[in-house]
């Protein structure tokens, strides 16, 4: 025999051991999250898509169509317009539109944005079959469908 | 009960077939369930509660597929190896004891029969894998061979132990030997043999490796062999070799319940037979799925080493000890 006897006797203890780590593990409750069924909530730091921040005085958005995001944006993302309207001091936004096909996170629109009106989403389920569904996201209407 | 001879072995024939179809399926659904418990998961939950129809789902599943014979393969032999995987699977429960009076056939020569039925399931596999023209099948094939005619040696070298302790070869007699509380299991007896729990461990390490289970599952060595002596088989032809090998679990663990846990003998005196038998059983066969989750696989030739090199000199040092013990005292 090549292993001396309190080799093996130390080695098939081991091996019991190991069985006890085990059996211990079994009697733990689980931890599987059954995802479609229940799932996870996002930390507050994660980075879904962009959306509007809503002002809390009147319900509407922050944005005054300034178009810093649209220059600060790395892959050309973000198309913005707005408009002067009557008795306000600012301008608003009329038109807000996300390529998320090409967004990469980079969070440079979020960082810029001088009244801090966008923020990250929570929104991670995002999948789908077509490209239109990300390839243009409409933050106004997002807003307004969300108001309702 | 006097049910007459010709239907009271029908009745036996559709058992077992029935008890190796069940377990089949719902030991899969166990270890299944167990693998998951024992990574902290649930198992299967989706189909029925608790996922207790998965067994069924997958069954359909696998019978609604095409049985695919590939160009190029030993027809016969390829279609042939499921059956004769299964089939003396089947046959050593004949003489396997589940209670004082719930036996097909009380044969003198019970242990020995298991054990030339259990070891037919080698050549059965080794046949899938040649007829396959597979190199992983045949790699596979290459090593159940050497696998289990090494660890065929210290089985029967602990069957023969174990004979010289109970003097007869009928399993039914041996389980008799047990009666009257768990002291008088052989598992305790050591008197007869100091090492007996030692003797107990080398069977169910044999057992481990004669039926292809992890960590010795080098037949069906997914990591490096696809999915060994299998890699061709479709459909139900891939079932049958799960249930052989769920089968061939179950006798291992029924033979040492019968060898070393004294079968249907209650250990208090109390409820019937068939339970504690069934009970010692699963047990056991919990212990199996344990180990399966437990360790990862050998490599081949230190599955080789554990056989030739520590399983058999100590098997054999069990017997000259046993034998010197039987002859002293």
């Amino acid at each position: 025999m090549k292993h001396s006897p309190w080799q093996i006797i130390n080695g098939f203890w081991s091996l019991l051991t190991g069985m006890r780590i085990t059996l211990g593990q079994f009697f733990k409750p689980t931890v599987t999250v059954q995802y479609p069924h229940e799932s996870l909530k996002m930390p507050s730091r994660f980075r879904g898509h962009i959306v509007f921040v809503r002002d809390p005085a009147t319900g509407n958005s922050l944005c005054i169509a300034c178009k810093a995001c649209e220059k600060a944006c790395p892959s050309d993302c973000i198309v913005v317009d707005g408009i002067k309207r009557e008795g306000e001091k600012r301008k608003s936004v009329t038109d807000f539109k996300l390529d998320f096909t090409k967004c990469s996170l980079c969070g440079s629109c979020v960082e810029v944005c001088p009244t801090d009106a966008l923020e990250f989403s929570r929104a991670y389920n995002l999948a789908s079959t077509s490209k239109e569904q990300f390839h243009c996201i409409d933050l106004v209407q997002r807003l307004e469908t969300d108001k309702k | 009960m006097n049910i007459p001879e010709p239907f009271r072995l029908l009745l036996f024939l559709a058992g077992t077939m029935a008890f190796v179809g069940l377990n089949a399926a719902y030991l899969v659904w166990v270890e299944r369930k167990g693998a998951g418990r024992f990574q902290r998961r649930t198992g299967p939950t989706e189909v029925g509660y608790a996922g207790l129809l998965q067994p069924i789902a997958d069954a359909l599943k696998l019978m609604s597929k095409q049985l695919i014979v590939p160009p190029g393969v030993d027809a016969t032999l390829f279609r042939l190896a499921p059956l004769l995987v299964l089939a003396p699977a089947m046959m050593c429960f004949v003489t396997i004891p589940f209670s004082e009076t719930l036996v097909a056939r009380n044969i003198n020569v019970g242990l020995v029969m298991v054990f030339s039925f259990g070891s037919i399931h080698v050549m059965a596999i080794m046949l899938g894998g040649w007829a396959s023209r597979n190199k992983y099948a045949i790699i596979s094939a290459a090593r159940i061979v050497s696998q289990n005619v090494a660890y065929e040696i210290p089985m029967l070298l602990v069957a023969v132990t174990l004979l010289m302790v109970t003097g007869t070869m009928n399993l039914h007699e041996i389980v008799q030997q047990q009666a009257g509380g768990f002291w008088n299991w052989n598992f305790f007896r050591l008197t007869a043999n100091p090492l007996m729990p030692v003797t107990f461990v080398i069977f169910y390490i044999c057992m481990l490796a004669e039926t292809n289970r992890a960590p010795f599952d080098m037949a069906e060595a997914e990591s490096e062999l696809v999915a060994g002596a299998f890699t061709e088989y479709a459909g139900m032809g891939f079932g049958v070799f799960f249930m052989a090998e769920y089968a061939n679990v179950v006798i291992g663990c029924s033979l040492a319940t019968v060898l070393f846990f004294g079968g249907w003998q209650s250990p208090i005196g109390v409820l019937p037979g068939v339970f504690w038998f069934l009970l010692k059983l699963y047990l056991l066969v919990f212990s199996v799925i344990w180990v399966r989750w437990t360790f990862p696989r050998t490599q081949f030739y230190g599955l080789l080493n554990l056989s030739w090199k520590i399983l058999i000199p100590l098997s054999l040092f069990i017997l000259v000890l046993t034998s010197a013990m039987m002859k002293l005292f």
